[in-house]
């Protein structure tokens, strides 16, 4: 499937290229200006917004005002605590709930190339409706009249009085139910190419099924876990959608993004939102950066 | 003991078929991971059906949140909500616009990528990377600050140049996967028999590029055309369609919005199926062909 290119396919191996020439510099130029100029450039202006200063009429000029990060870190801690801590929890499900299904479409499936595509279109097929559209519609669904809580209270798991939607617990499920295509796809490539003869080897070796699975499928799938789980947990840390108040979320289950958005559209505290924004950014990066020399991946980026 | 040793080992210590332990793991394995498979679908389903069943509901107030009879009149007037169809008409403008400037731009990094040497390599991979490992609210901001600091007022222009901006690195992954590929030998053939550097690229390498190109269009759109959080940054007073269901969400959403991503989901699947179908008609062809 064309759309699970952007999945962080790994078997992509250059041939080395040969010629170098001009042509290469007048390819490569109109994007990496455009990149240059509507992606590195807005970082360093956000990295200045973060640090002006605000006068005494409200307005910002340029400064070096350090505690606009010491500030608005300290005041978030809670939403950046919560937004990483939402994001792992969502990460950590929708890989248990991906890779059974992964494993299934990319294996157990091979024979069956039409079966196996038809299981791929249902994989991606949220994809293709409003990401809103079916946050509202999980909305209803887990809504206090829903048929979820009906039934919960009918078989008296939840009091009366309980709630999903505007708890974390709603806002997680949001997140997990929103990036489970971006968990599968990847995990379904790299198993999709699993060589089946190492399953057999270990179990010809006497290895208990559990014990093939840990020491074997699940090295040998290692690039589609990495790259599914950053899929997931990069756009689930900054997500503000699922945590809105419209949304799943509620006043306990505000996130980073929440509070960039406010700052930066209502409130227009732009060092505020600046800080936090690079604070988000800086993070995720050293976590995706640790994150992929300890699991070995570094090739895959 | 490396995976190579111990195929070989298994090969030689090849046990009994008949050993008890593998039978049974075979038959569990058989029908839970399919049950497993279907309830999975179900689930990721829900909403989708939730969405297209309420684009068919008869809207009594301004939310359309309760079922109360079928009807089609949503479909039959799916512009009598003026504001749906204006967004859904500012959505597809974007994205039209969007694809086609990130489909060029980044099939032509793609192809330096893979074909030609280059200095500062991997600060050009960096470069392609760092925007698809940025949230998006990030990404957001930092645009939306430097249009403030520029001077330059949030619309239709700042939405398209966002939507090229983040649809770029998932055009140049989608088309290096197609180009890295490619035999080169296919076009250092047509170099051979004196093809222009422009006929080679015409006939040789656009063409084969091509299935890779237009999955990577297709992304494109469908990245732009869902996208809320940079776009929200951006806008303005500009409505898309993600962001009037964003701002309507508080009053209700008119079930015309149902219909409309009810369509734009059928004719996407109606694609994806059609260019599966493509694919696997002519792979088999080609198998086919083979001595």
């Amino acid at each position: 499937m064309a759309i699970a290119a952007f999945a962080g396919n790994a078997t992509a191996v250059d041939a080395t290229p040969r010629r170098r020439s001009w042509v290469a510099l007048f390819l490569l130029l109109p994007g990496l200006l455009y990149l240059v100029l509507f992606f590195i450039v807005p970082l360093v202006s956000l990295i200045i917004t973060s640090l002006e200063s605000q006068g005494l009429d409200g307005s910002f000029a340029y400064g070096f005002v350090v505690s606009n990060y010491t500030d608005s870190v300290s005041t978030f801690a809670t939403q950046i605590w919560r937004s990483f801590g939402f994001a792992l929890i969502a990460t950590v499900i929708a890989l248990l709930f991906s890779y059974p299904l992964a494993y299934f479409i990319g294996v157990t499936a091979r024979r069956w190339p039409l079966l196996q595509s038809f299981m791929l279109i249902l994989v991606i097929a949220p994809f293709f409706i409003s990401f809103l559209l079916r946050t509202l519609a999980w909305k209803t669904i887990l809504s206090d009249n829903g048929p979820v809580v009906t039934a919960l209270q009918g078989l008296s798991l939840m009091g009366p009085q309980g709630h999903i939607t505007g708890e974390p617990i709603a806002v997680v499920f949001g997140l997990t139910y929103n990036f489970i295509p971006f968990m599968c796809l990847p995990l379904y490539t790299t198993l999709e190419r699993l060589d089946l003869r190492y399953l057999e080897a270990s179990s010809d070796l006497y290895a208990s099924g559990w014990a093939t699975f840990r020491k074997v499928t699940i090295p040998l799938s290692l690039p589609g876990i990495v790259s599914g789980t950053l899929l997931t947990f990069i756009p689930a840390a900054g997500d503000y959608v699922n945590a809105s108040q419209d949304f799943l979320g509620g006043t306990s289950s505000t996130m980073i993004g929440n509070v960039i958005q406010s700052n930066f559209l209502v409130q227009q505290n732009y060092p505020a939102a600046a800080a936090l924004s690079i604070v988000l950014m800086f993070v995720i990066l050293v976590i995706v950066s640790v994150y992929v020399r300890r699991s070995g991946t570094e090739d895959l980026l | 003991m490396s995976a190579q040793e111990g195929l070989a080992l298994g090969r030689a210590y090849a046990s009994e078929p008949g050993d008890p332990r593998r039978r049974q793991r075979f038959t569990l394995g058989k029908w839970l991971l399919p049950l497993y498979c279907v309830l999975a679908f179900v689930f990721l389903l829900i909403p989708i059906v939730y969405t297209i069943a309420f684009s068919f509901n008869t809207q009594t107030g301004k939310s359309n949140i309760s079922w109360s009879g079928f009807t089609l009149a949503n479909w039959t007037g799916v512009c009598d909500q003026q504001d749906v169809c204006a967004a859904f008409g500012t959505s597809l403008l974007i994205g039209a616009i969007a694809t086609v400037a990130a489909t060029v731009l980044g099939t032509m990094i793609a192809i330096a990528l893979v074909r030609y040497r280059f200095p500062f390599r991997s600060a050009v991979s960096l470069l392609i990377f760092l925007p698809m490992a940025t949230p998006e609210v990030v990404m957001g901001a930092g645009l939306a600050a430097q249009f403030l600091s520029a001077g330059i007022p949030k619309g239709i222009g700042t939405i398209i140049i966002a939507h090229t901006l983040f649809c770029l690195s998932f055009v140049v992954v989608t088309v290096k996967a197609r180009a890295a590929s490619l035999d080169p030998a296919l076009e250092e053939a047509g170099r051979d028999l004196y093809g222009s550097p422009f006929a080679v690229f015409s006939r040789i390498t656009l063409p084969l590029l091509l299935p890779g190109i237009m999955a990577a269009a297709l992304l494109s759109f469908s990245l732009s055309f869902d996208d809320f959080i940079i776009t929200y940054f951006n806008s303005g007073t500009v409505q898309t369609f993600p962001t009037y269901i964003y701002i309507s969400a508080q009053r209700g959403i008119p079930a015309q919005a149902n219909v409309i991503a009810s369509a734009v989901f059928v004719i996407a699947i109606a694609i994806v199926v059609i260019s599966q179908l493509v694919t696997q008609s002519r792979r088999r062809r080609l198998t086919s062909a083979r001595p």
